[in-house]
């Protein structure tokens, strides 16, 4: 029965899922909370080990959750296959079809349309999706445990923010400025944030 | 001789990107266009707006377009498995090692500290997507809308996309009936 749920559930996630990884990870969340099949520090923590192993996101999300559901290999082949079938016959059909569809549908004003909401409702799915982890509804958080877990979180989003707006500090603006650039593009990277923040963790609360 | 090599460039780029499917993106175009030659560079960029604009995942349906074109069936079959194969192998051997330590103090302490940091690391690629969409105060009310919904009304990420979707077609639809 859980296998089914695994099955129908992750094909139902490669069928909807669009705009990358992490509106993925929104889509599994929510399949999550349904079913019940993992604890939600356990879903947390699927995403940090998404973010510091190789491989797409959904992949690593999918072979965890299809494992920690099932205790077996098999959930994790299931979930793993299931969330591929729909992009092998949506892809296939679009190669098929690729010299009628790269010509024509991208200028056709229904489709651009649709792609440009559907990547604005995209965007609301993943604040949702960190939204439910800082207050799940219902229930205490498990991200957000004290204050000091605020404090790791607001300067890390300023850490992996400050990049975004900082891309324009060149040579010209003195060597200082940019040593400064750099050693914030080292610590914004992912891994070394998790590292980091993993080792905070570690002298905070051990 | 031709899948295997396909299966291998997959494998490399499969086991040595971390950090999701875009990031896979530029290593493919690397090996596929610069290296090997396999397909142009003019294709290969709509490939990739044909891989972003279908549902799943970007790096799979990437995958899926190259193998066809270069080798059919079985070309799908070796680009998939190359794709996947090296996430799902290391992916399952920490999910059974988790098992495991999970309980151990030390290791509760530092997921403790990691748990509000990987919180943090969604804020940076929403801000970049919500740049690179051009959102404005008008068009903003989708995404907010979209989030609450989800978030306080505990509906299904899939129901947001097919209104969405669906409202799109009715509202280009009557606009353009407007204008003829």
């Amino acid at each position: 029965m859980i296998y089914l749920q695994l099955f129908l559930s992750f094909l139902k996630i490669g069928l909807f899922g669009f705009g990358g990884g992490l509106a993925i990870f929104s889509l599994i969340q929510h399949e999550i909370e349904t079913y019940g099949w993992m604890t939600q520090e356990e879903f947390v923590d699927i995403l940090a080990i998404s973010q510091v192993t190789p491989g797409p996101i959904g992949i690593n999300c999918a072979t965890y959750v299809g494992y920690t559901a099932t205790g077996s290999v098999w959930g994790s082949m299931l979930a793993t296959t299931a969330i591929i079938i729909p992009s092998l016959f949506i892809m296939l059909a679009i190669c098929k079809l690729y010299f009628v569809i790269s010509t024509r549908f991208q200028r056709n004003i229904y489709f651009t349309r649709t792609m440009y909401t559907l990547r604005l409702s995209v965007l609301g799915m993943i604040a949702a999706a960190a939204l439910l982890l800082i207050k799940p509804i219902n229930q205490p958080s498990v991200s957000f445990i004290d204050w000091r877990s605020w404090v790791i979180f607001v300067i890390a989003c300023i850490i992996s923010i400050i990049p975004l707006f900082v891309k324009k500090a060149d040579a010209v603006r003195g060597k200082a400025v940019v040593v400064v650039h750099r050693f914030i593009q080292i610590i914004s990277n992912p891994i070394v944030l998790i590292v980091l923040s993993g080792y905070v963790g570690y002298l905070i609360y051990a | 001789m031709l899948y295997l090599q396909l299966f291998w460039t997959y494998l490399k780029i499969g086991t040595f990107t971390i950090g999701g499917g875009y990031v896979m993106l530029s290593l493919i175009e690397h090996e596929i266009v610069d290296r090997k030659g396999w397909i142009d560079r003019e294709e290969f960029m709509n490939m990739i707006a044909l891989a972003q604009a279908a549902p799943g995942l970007i790096a799979v349906n990437s995958a899926i377009f190259i193998g066809w074109r270069i080798g059919g069936w079985r070309g799908v079959i070796a680009t998939v498995l190359g794709a996947v194969l090296p996430s799902f192998l290391i992916i399952l051997a920490i999910a059974m090692l988790f098992q495991d330590y999970k309980d151990y103090p030390a290791v509760e302490a530092i997921f403790k500290g990691v748990r509000p940091a990987v919180v943090a690391l969604i804020a940076a690629p929403l801000c970049r997507m919500a740049a690179s969409a051009k959102i404005t105060w008008a068009t903003a009310i989708i995404p907010i809308l979209g989030a609450l919904l989800i978030w306080l009304g505990g509906l299904s990420p899939v129901w947001i996309i097919l209104v969405t979707a669906f409202a799109t077609l009715i509202y280009t639809y009557m606009k353009e009936r407007r204008r003829e």
